[in-house]
């Protein structure tokens, strides 16, 4: 049985599909978490960074951890992934989305003490939509969650 | 499929669909851009800076699409030999760069007052990019022989390989951790966007969509005028 042209072109087109797409799925999986743009703070607890490798960490800003010290700048608050948490200090201006409960990625390094020194944070929205008047009323029914899935 | 490979019978199909698509898109994109501005409310988080979603987000569909679109084309062209099919994929790449460039520029300037900044590297982002370096290779390969045949195979085969790309872009942000968030529209579990919102922006996306398949038509049909009257060129230059 012999193939037709249109054929052979069509089963090289899938087998190099096939290939290279297996090729790249490699590679991704290869490289893992290298392609993680944060780490969380259990990551940080279980392996430590080198102080003075600048680092991100992402998590949620823990409630109730939130202190703005008497200079107005200096913020301390604690990123949590409802495991583990981590304590950061950061002087700056907050984006206007930082709040308790809410996702963060800090960028900066562990000090020795293993506190978290922040340089830049940014703040994470997540996929929910929502006008206002709907948070109120399912605030008031009970059937509000916040911060209840984490952002990995 | 090669029932419509004729230019001829092409175009009479084109010039029989262009008005209903101008129309369904000047129509579309009013009444959606209308709703996003005027009468979508505001998000409980991110307030009225919320309304870039309107652009952003329609805009980033269409450069998935457009691509996936392109890379089928391509298949058709390189498998098939169907002659309309690398005029297709010629058409269709600016478009395509056109809005992958709207979401980079829309997503940035979303990005600054939400996240605190204007880019990040992380995995959707940086997808996204190589996306947009994509089709300009795409464009860049198109022109880049004497032989415009030469050019179709050789940005056929660049579509058939960077379409890897769609699905990392879209699943970028399951994959890995991202400052980007998870889809709100396209998951399992349904939209996570209410409805008051919702509506708006799949208005917009139809207005897009049309806009693009007028858009495609018109540059498909003055490619295979600009053919034609190279080929006629041609014949006058043998016989004299």
């Amino acid at each position: 049985m012999s193939l037709t042209r249109k054929r052979r072109r069509l089963y090289i087109v899938l087998a190099a599909l096939l290939v290279f797409g297996g090729a790249t799925a490699l590679v991704l999986t290869a490289l893992d978490e290298n392609l993680d743009h944060f780490r969380s703070p259990k990551d940080l607890i279980a392996e430590p960074p080198a102080p003075e490798r600048g680092i991100r960490l992402g998590g949620l800003v823990e409630e109730g951890s939130v202190e703005r010290s008497a200079d107005g700048l200096t913020v301390n608050f604690r990123v949590t992934d409802l495991t583990e948490s981590v304590s950061v200090t950061y002087v700056g201006i907050l984006p206007d989305l930082f709040r308790e409960g809410q996702g963060v990625i800090t960028l900066g390094n562990m000090r020795a003490d293993g506190t978290f020194a922040a340089r830049e944070v940014l703040a994470k929205h997540d996929e929910n939509y929502m006008p206002r008047e709907v948070v109120d009323a399912l605030k008031a029914s009970g059937n509000w969650r916040h911060g209840e899935e984490l952002s990995q | 499929m090669h029932r419509f490979a004729n230019p001829a019978r092409f175009t009479r199909i084109a010039d029989r669909v262009l008005p209903f698509a101008g129309f369904g898109a000047v129509a579309a994109l009013g009444i959606g851009f209308y709703l996003a501005l005027f009468v979508a409310p505001a998000d409980y988080q991110q307030g009225e800076t919320v309304r870039i979603m309107y652009v952003h987000v329609p805009s980033a569909w269409m450069a998935l699409f457009i691509y996936v679109a392109m890379a089928v084309a391509s298949a058709a062209a390189l498998i098939w030999r169907h002659p309309l099919a690398d005029v297709a994929a010629k058409a269709s790449s600016p478009i395509g760069a056109g809005f992958a460039f709207l979401t980079l520029v829309t997503g940035s300037l979303w990005g600054r007052p939400m996240w605190g900044t204007w880019w990040e590297w992380d995995g959707r982002l940086t997808s996204m990019l190589i996306l947009f370096f994509l089709y300009l290779g795409h464009m860049a390969l198109m022109h880049a022989f004497e032989d415009q045949q030469r050019g179709y195979r050789a940005a056929a085969v660049l579509a058939l390989v960077g379409v890897i790309n769609v699905p990392i872009i879209k699943f970028s942000v399951d994959w890995w951790a991202t400052l980007h968030q998870p889809a709100s529209v396209l998951r399992l579990d349904g939209p996570t966007i209410h409805s008051s919102m919702l509506w708006p922006l799949l208005i917009t996306a139809l207005g897009f969509k049309l806009y693009f398949v007028t858009l495609v038509l018109l540059r498909m049909k003055s490619e295979l005028i600009a053919a034609r009257l190279r080929a006629l060129d041609l014949a006058r230059l043998k016989a004299s």
